[in-house]
């Protein structure tokens, strides 16, 4: 099978009655049309914080060594990436990508006024807003809403994979669609149905018709994915999973514009090193085989994907051989037309405000320069101000 | 009192219940049911706690021990009283607008507060009838604009949550944020504002349909001249605004004033069912028994509309107990953020994100969207909140360490442990690390390994869509919060 034949049965499948009325389907012309339409961002969310510093080590650093007695990934088995930094072993998975330039990481990520609660912090993420502001609505919700204007054709704003949370995607009018398990959705219709029990409970039965509805969409694109074959093997983990499911989403040629996954287990106040290595090669194999999915069904060229966790975590270990909450770290943007290689600047262990790294490059920045450069939107009303770009987008 | 064959039956009864026969206590699934509907949820401590006690003796104790006044320490912006409105008029739009953003921030610290109180407070069934009567009795800050008389007014409701309808009901009538809230400032004699009078009867305490619009005219020039004094912040009689003539209310004539009026609306054997049926639909179901509405009803009336008489009568109730009226009211988002919060035993080092939380949910506290207060019920649950609910409860459960601020290594936590203490002050202090799930887990270590034990003290009734596998702790706890069961009460 070609790829314009796969093409054509996946939107053949993907339009199996699965939509919501009213959200026709735009099959994408294939990377050599030129259109900007149909660029998908994949987030991957590091749920609890990630410890940047065990994840891109500043392993010339002796200061760094000072601080983690415990949990320093020792010199000699960093990946070096440069005189100063390299991954640790656990992503040896990127470094092929990285090799070919397709793989960016954004140093020093964060933002003024570091906020260290898990809620607070991603909420200030997902809205983009300051940390002394209230938003109401996620970033990509925002975007959403000036992206509808040119472009009301899309299958649905955003697809959630994993836990089932629609974090920068939250607004009242963002249509998304969250796919947490469908073996429990379907019992749950069975239930709806169910006489006695349940059904003599009204409110109840509200509860999970709203729920129903919800999911709806879901449930359909889910049974369709599951008719989409690719190759490319992914890693048996929860993340990998996710984002097979986004892979076989992608190249079904649905017009999504956000698919978002999410990776937990990051909060380690102790013991971290064993669960945080495995938590980051779960990611990076992941990744990799994501992007080996998109170029067997040609669609590597459309696809960005990015990570963001709510904080990084404190320099300095803690007693228990884990990391407390911190601030600044670095995230990683794996996309074809990228500038590969470092960006912004990574924080001085010597330099510390209050224990923590300080910040170098604002969180929003990032968001930034993919709204202008990878959508083609102007940021800064998506974002209420403007933001530096980050080069990484030409 | 004339002798009747069924007043024996009663004697027998009366006599069984006095008999030294220990009556049986509480089963867990009674005292989590009571502890849904008069608090806002508890954890295995509680539970436990009442399961000593039979269901008479928890209403009673429940009842007994009810706070008059907040537990926590109010804000300071209450203290004093701003220079409004006196010289309001007087200044440029730079101050103005400063004017209004202080109120705005009062008003964010005021909302706050209150969620901190309903969280630490150890009767939390008098926040849940704050609550009650606030959406009874709306006023929004949007509209009023001041946040100490939005205080003043809450106060009321405290302090007579259990107490006297009537007195409540005159105090309300005189209130100033009432008072700016139903226009009554522009009720004054030969240009009557129907707005406050309209409200007493259509939802105060009559329900529609119950009065005339003539009624509401004539009651309406009763409450002329009720005003506010801005200066002091107090209910102000202006006689010169008043219209002393005669008024003819529910076939009633009299140079009546608003006192007279309060009166003889509470003379009308209405308001009791009213009351009632708007209670039943807080306490027990959204589907009032009408015979016991009834009942209920004529206690209430018979004590002069005490409170406490009305509450203790349908909390024994056999519907209040009934199995049907299990878990079948919808959690209010400040039932579901507070409840979720006293459930897990979170601490909480600030309030204003549930504040920001609230009002995402629909449920803007202090703010309702109208004088007929928020729909509530299934009204509460739309896609879009559902997904909303879904999200926040994610975040409760993020880390090991839920929603604490700034944790800088062991002496910070600590002290910050000691900062939370007085809001948690009913609990022992947390020992380090004990945060969180994992945290609640280790200090309930007979649910280990049991999840239909956890799900039992979660959730108001058997989960719908939670597969029990053995999965960890925290991973079940994050199902069950999800369940659709977890949005009822």
């Amino acid at each position: 099978m070609n790829r314009r034949d796969f093409l054509v049965r996946a939107s053949t499948l993907a339009l199996g009655g699965l939509l919501p009325a009213g959200c026709a389907i735009a099959p994408k012309t294939g990377p050599s049309g030129g259109s900007t339409a149909g660029q998908t961002v994949v987030l991957i969310e590091l749920n609890g914080g990630n410890d940047g510093l065990n994840t891109v080590v500043p392993y010339a650093d002796p200061k760094y060594y000072e601080l983690r007695p415990k949990l320093a990934v020792a010199k000699t088995d960093v990946l070096r990436l440069n005189d100063t930094l390299g991954f640790n072993p656990a992503l040896k998975a990127l470094q092929p990508v990285w090799d070919k330039g397709e793989l960016a990481v954004v140093l020093g990520t964060g933002y003024p006024q570091p906020n260290r609660s898990h809620f607070r912090s991603i909420e200030i993420w997902d809205t983009g807003s300051n940390s002394d502001e209230f938003a109401d609505e996620g970033w990509l919700a925002r975007y959403f809403a000036l992206r509808r204007l040119s472009r009301p054709s899309a299958a649905a704003d955003g697809v959630v994979f994993g836990r089932p949370y629609v974090g920068p995607m939250l607004g009242t009018n963002a249509r998304v669609i969250v796919l947490d398990d469908p073996a429990t959705f379907a019992r749950q219709a069975k239930q709806v149905q169910m006489p006695g029990g349940v059904g003599a409970n009204p409110a109840l039965q509200h509860v999970m018709r709203v729920q129903a509805e919800a999911k709806a969409a879901g449930a359909d694109i889910e049974k369709n994915l599951a008719r989409m074959n690719l190759k490319t093997e992914f890693p048996r983990s929860g993340i990998g999973g996710q984002m097979r499911n986004a892979a076989r989403l992608v190249a079904s040629g649905l017009d999504i514009p956000v698919i978002k996954v999410s990776q937990g287990g990051f909060d380690n106040h102790s013991f971290q090193r064993a669960t945080h290595d495995r938590l980051l090669r779960e990611v990076a194999e992941s990744m990799t085989a994501f992007r080996l999915a998109m170029i067997e069904s040609g669609m590597w060229d459309r696809v960005l994907i990015m990570t963001y966790s709510e904080f990084g975590r404190r320099p300095a270990e803690n007693r228990s051989e884990g990391t407390d909450h911190g601030t600044a770290a670095p995230h990683f943007i794996m996309a074809p037309r990228i500038k590969g290689g470092f960006h912004g600047r990574q924080p001085a262990l010597d330099d510390l405000a209050d224990g923590d790294l300080k910040h170098t490059v604002d969180f929003r920045s990032v968001y930034a320069t993919v709204l202008n450069r990878w959508w083609g939107v102007a940021s800064a009303p998506v974002l209420g101000r403007a933001h530096a770009e980050i080069g990484f987008l030409a | 009192m004339p002798f009747h064959p069924l007043s024996w039956a009663c004697l027998v009864l009366l006599a069984g219940v006095l008999a030294p026969v220990a009556a049986p206590a509480m089963p867990a699934a009674d005292a989590k049911h009571f502890l849904l509907r008069t608090g806002f949820g508890a954890g295995p401590d509680d539970i436990a706690a009442l399961e000593k006690l039979t269901h008479e003796q928890a209403v009673r104790r429940v009842l007994d021990t009810a706070r008059q006044e907040p537990f926590t320490k109010l804000p300071d912006l209450l203290a004093t009283r701003p220079d409004w409105p006196g010289q309001y008029r007087n200044k440029d739009d730079l101050e103005k607008q400063e004017f209004n953003r202080t109120r705005d921030r009062e008003a964010a610290a005021l909302k706050a507060w209150w969620y901190g109180e309903m969280i630490a407070t150890p009767s939390p069934f008098t926040e849940r009838m704050v609550m009650f009567w606030h959406n009874h009795f709306t006023s929004s800050f949007d509209k009023v604009r001041q946040p100490d008389l939005i205080y003043t007014q809450q106060a009321i409701f405290r302090r007579n949550a259990f107490g006297s309808f009537r007195t409540m009901l005159m105090a309300v009538a005189k209130d100033p944020a009432m008072i700016k809230y139903l226009d009554n400032v522009s009720n004054k004699k030969g240009g009557a504002n129907e707005n406050f009078a309209r409200e007493l009867f259509e939802l105060f305490t009559l329900g529609e349909g119950n009065y005339t619009e003539k009624d509401i005219k004539e009651a309406a020039r009763a409450f002329t001249g009720w005003q506010v004094n801005e200066t002091a912040g107090a209910y102000f009689f202006n006689a010169r605004d008043h219209d002393d003539g005669a008024k003819t209310v529910f076939g009633r004539t009299g140079k009546f004033g608003g006192e007279d009026i309060v009166n003889i609306v509470l003379d009308q054997p209405k308001v009791a069912l009213y009351v009632t049926a708007k209670l039943w639909r807080s306490l027990i179901s959204d589907t009032p028994d009408p015979k016991e509405v009834e009942r209920l009803a004529s206690i209430f009336r018979a004590s002069d509309y005490n409170i406490r008489a009305l509450v203790e009568a349908m909390l024994l109730s056999p519907a209040f107990l009934a199995p049907a009226n299990r878990a079948v009211l919808v959690k209010s988002p400040v039932d579901l953020l507070v409840g979720t919060i006293r459930m897990l035993n979170m601490p909480v080092s600030d309030t204003a994100p549930l504040v920001d939380y609230g009002r995402r949910l629909q449920q803007d506290i202090l703010n309702p969207p109208n004088v007929k207060g928020w729909p509530g019920g299934i009204n509460w649950v739309s896609t879009y909140t559902l997904i909303q609910r879904r999200d926040i409860l994610g975040r409760f459960l993020r880390g090991e360490e839920v929603n604490v601020a700034a944790p800088t290594g062991l002496e910070a936590m600590m002290a910050m442990q000691a900062a939370v203490d007085p809001v948690m002050t009913n609990r022992p202090p947390a020992p380090l690390r004990q945060f969180g799930v994992a945290g609640w887990m280790k200090m309930n270590p007979q649910l280990a390994g049991n999840p239909q034990a956890i799900s039992n003290i979660l959730l108001a009734t058997a989960p719908v869509a939670t597969v029990f596998d053995g999965r960890d702790p925290s991973v079940m706890i994050e199902r069950i919060l999800l369940d659709p069961a977890y949005q009822m009460k």
